[in-house]
């Protein structure tokens, strides 16, 4: 995993038991919490351990090299997992003080409340309007088509993207451009009104100038929805979230305000990626 | 020398020329292949296929005209009377001289000026041979040695080697072309022969089918008409009862595999549901004669429905069964093929498998879908035992599946079986139906493709 291990690299070893997160991962008035959270994909664990608190209207990168677990994380909160042949997730992860691996909870509902956009813009081949339909009528968010008009409306509005395609909401999506593509996806996910959006590395893909569009939208939709991002991008992370969390080997390093964590990273493995040793 | 011997010889020199074009170009490079044009082996192929092709070419076209050119040659020192013969007698003489050169016939037994002719065949086949020998290993030898002459750093001995390849690539499609464009002439023309004796509107509006042609005129039974719409109505209604049998089993078997199905479960059923297109049809056709149709006719009387023992439902009910496979197979790899990350988009918004399989997987591998059941159809179309050992032969005019019908395919077969005239519009028949029955399926395809490139260009 991290090819590069530097003379720097005093830290007591990840693999260790003794192993702690670094800063404070707990919340006054948190939204999901995660507790002792380990990830299994068949014999081989994935995450080791988690304990993180998500709040309310904030926007949290997850940050860390390829492979350290932090899109695995990511899944866990929407149970994307479950549909992972052989991944088994143990711990406790809470949505407003309900835990979500409960027998009682479905996962649909839940994902109706925990949306995700993908690293991948992954329209379907339906049209533009149809895209951004999709899930409030399968859930039966609409009760006519005034009203269904009315959500794409809003959701494309939300999502930046109405002014470019109001007068083509036939077309097939899969014309747009990449960054309208993403657009179209983040409008599709806050068409079904989620609580939580999370997002796997919802820039990577895209040029830099979609990506700055993408990045204001999501600085303007904090306002109304908790936002987890995965992220490669430290500029990124240090752009658009107020709280940062590193991820090194499946463990949680470090977590604390975005702006600490970039200023003075507490833990030697943070440090090291976010200048740029190893990563 | 034999042409298989000079064959054999012909590619050892090749493959002598290979190496030694090979030498050739490491030589004038001066140890350094980085101022070849091309990669030493290049230029072995180079004077191999120098050596070879033009040889070959001389070889094959001897032996395809050395036979008619020495016949000719023989006839003509015939004595008269056998060379102002006519032209059906002078094949007779043909065949006496073809039976004693293979051994067929003694030499006793015939005109000595036949088995002279035949002697004489003999030796200019023979002298033919020799000089054949020579020619090809002189123009090999020579092509050769003059394309090993040519080798010089700059020569772009690649290209010419990948024009070599491009032409046999072109070639070995255009010869599938040419056989498809035979095989429908061939069709055709016979067809043609056809609608000259009975007219294409009895045939394509008749509604009555009896090809019996009297050979005598007081033969009792021979009403010869040939309305083909009884075999076209059999035909369809076999087919849409496979396919009544074959969408809805196969399309809810590959989302069983594709969607529901452990990996484990999918690696064993998948093989097992396909070894039902690899069984003979002829086996599919004595399952439905002998279990089917009878287990049907029973059920029939039980209920109080007259089923005949050789009937349409029989029938289309097995080759459903038989072309499951086509439609489960392609379904299941169009289904396969859908992105990940379309399932997970719809997963994420928190559609249920169902939801997501209907409304997002399904439609993205509609062109899929589409062509696996057009495959199936013409599959079925075109089958013809078990509908020969099922179905009966009786053309009748029905859309009662109950009944015994008959299909195109199986009239050809009956047309065609036993002795015929090649003349009478009873054989030719065949040909029309079968050029008929070819536009069908040709129709469907063109179908198929348009629904492929018309969704795939929306979709991606």
């Amino acid at each position: 995993m991290s090819t590069v291990i530097t003379e720097r690299h005093t830290t007591p070893d990840p693999e260790s038991d003794g192993h702690r997160t670094v800063g404070d991962y707990t919340l006054a008035e948190p939204r999901i919490t995660c507790r002792h959270v380990n990830v299994f994909y068949g014999d081989k664990q994935a995450l080791f351990d988690i304990n993180l608190d998500i709040g309310q209207r904030e926007v949290i990168a997850l940050i860390g090299p390829s492979g350290c677990g932090k899109s695995t994380f990511l899944r866990c909160l929407n149970r994307m997992n479950d549909i992972i042949e052989g991944c088994r997730v143990e711990g406790d992860i809470r949505l407003d003080d309900q835990d979500i691996y409960a027998k009682e909870m479905d996962p649909v509902l839940l994902r109706a409340r925990v949306g995700m956009v993908f690293q991948k813009p992954n329209p379907f081949p339906k049209s533009i309007y149809d895209n951004v339909a999709y899930g409030p009528r399968i859930h039966g968010l609409a009760g006519n088509r005034t009203e269904l008009d009315e959500i794409v409306e809003t959701s494309l509005k939300r999502a930046g993207l109405w002014k470019e395609v109001k007068d083509r909401l036939d077309h097939p999506a899969t014309g747009l451009s990449g960054g309208q593509q993403q657009r179209l996806c983040i409008a599709r996910t806050i068409a079904v009104n989620p609580e939580v959006v999370l997002m796997d590395e919802p820039c990577s893909a895209l040029d830099p100038i979609a990506t700055a569009t993408i990045e204001q939208l999501i600085d303007e939709l904090r306002s109304r929805y908790t936002i987890v991002i995965v992220t490669h991008s430290m500029q990124q992370a240090a752009r658009v979230s107020q709280r940062t969390a590193y991820f090194h080997m499946g463990r949680l390093i470090e977590v604390g305000k975005t702006t600490e964590i970039f200023t003075n990273p507490r833990h030697p493995l943070t440090e090291d990626y976010i200048t740029g040793r190893f990563g | 020398m034999q042409p298989q011997t000079l064959f054999w010889i012909l590619l050892a020199l090749a493959v002598y020329g290979y190496y030694l074009g090979r030498k050739r170009a490491l030589t004038v490079s001066g140890g350094n292949i980085r101022r070849l044009h091309s990669l030493p082996d290049y230029y072995g192929y180079y004077v191999a296929l120098w050596c070879a092709l033009p040889a070959l070419a001389i070889l094959s076209l001897w032996l395809l005209l050395d036979d008619k050119i020495i016949l000719q040659w023989v006839l003509a020192e015939l004595p008269p009377t056998y060379r102002n013969l006519p032209p059906d007698r002078l094949s007779l003489t043909v065949n006496v001289i073809e039976n004693l050169l293979a051994g067929e016939r003694q030499a006793s037994t015939v005109d000595p000026a036949l088995a002279e002719a035949a002697e004489h065949y003999r030796q200019l086949k023979h002298l033919g041979y020799q000089a054949l020998t020579v020619l090809v290993l002189a123009g090999a030898t020579a092509a050769l040695t003059w394309a090993q002459r040519r080798i010089t750093p700059g020569l772009r001995a690649r290209n010419r080697v990948e024009a070599v390849i491009r032409i046999a690539l072109i070639a070995s499609s255009v010869l599938a072309i040419l056989t498809t464009i035979g095989i429908v002439l061939s069709v055709l023309f016979e067809a043609l022969r056809f609608f000259e004796m009975v007219s294409p509107l009895e045939f394509f509006f008749g509604l009555h089918w009896s090809p019996q042609i009297a050979i005598r005129a007081d033969q009792v039974g021979a009403s010869g008409s040939f309305g083909f719409i009884p075999l076209l109505t059999g035909t369809l209604l076999i087919t849409a009862i496979a396919m009544a049998v074959a969408a809805p089993l196969g399309l809810l078997s590959a989302i069983y595999l594709s969607e529901f199905a452990k990996r484990r479960t999918r690696a064993i059923v998948k093989p097992l549901l396909e070894v039902l297109a690899g069984v003979p049809t002829v086996v599919y056709g004595f399952f439905a004669a002998l279990v089917v149709a009878p287990w049907l006719r029973d059920l029939g009387a039980r209920l109080g429905l007259s089923i005949s023992s050789e009937s349409a439902l029989a029938a289309g009910l097995v080759m459903g069964i038989m072309i499951i496979p086509f439609v489960s197979s392609l379904t299941d790899d169009a289904l396969t093929a859908v992105p990940r990350s379309l399932r997970e988009g719809a997963y994420g918004l928190g559609a249920t498998q169902a939801e997501t399989i209907t409304g997002v997987l399904l439609p993205a591998a509609l062109p899929g879908i589409v062509s696996g059941l057009l495959l199936a159809v013409s599959r079925a179309i075109g089958e013809t035992m078990i509908v020969v050992m099922a179905a009966g032969m009786a053309a009748k005019l029905t859309l009662n599946p109950l009944e015994s019908v008959t299909t195109i395919t199986v009239q050809i077969v009956a047309l065609l079986v036993g002795d015929q005239e090649f003349d009478s519009p009873k054989t030719l028949a065949a040909f029309a139906l079968g050029l008929t029955l070819f536009v069908i399926t040709l129709l469907l395809n063109l179908v198929a493709l348009h629904v492929i490139r018309k969704y795939r260009e929306q979709y991606e």
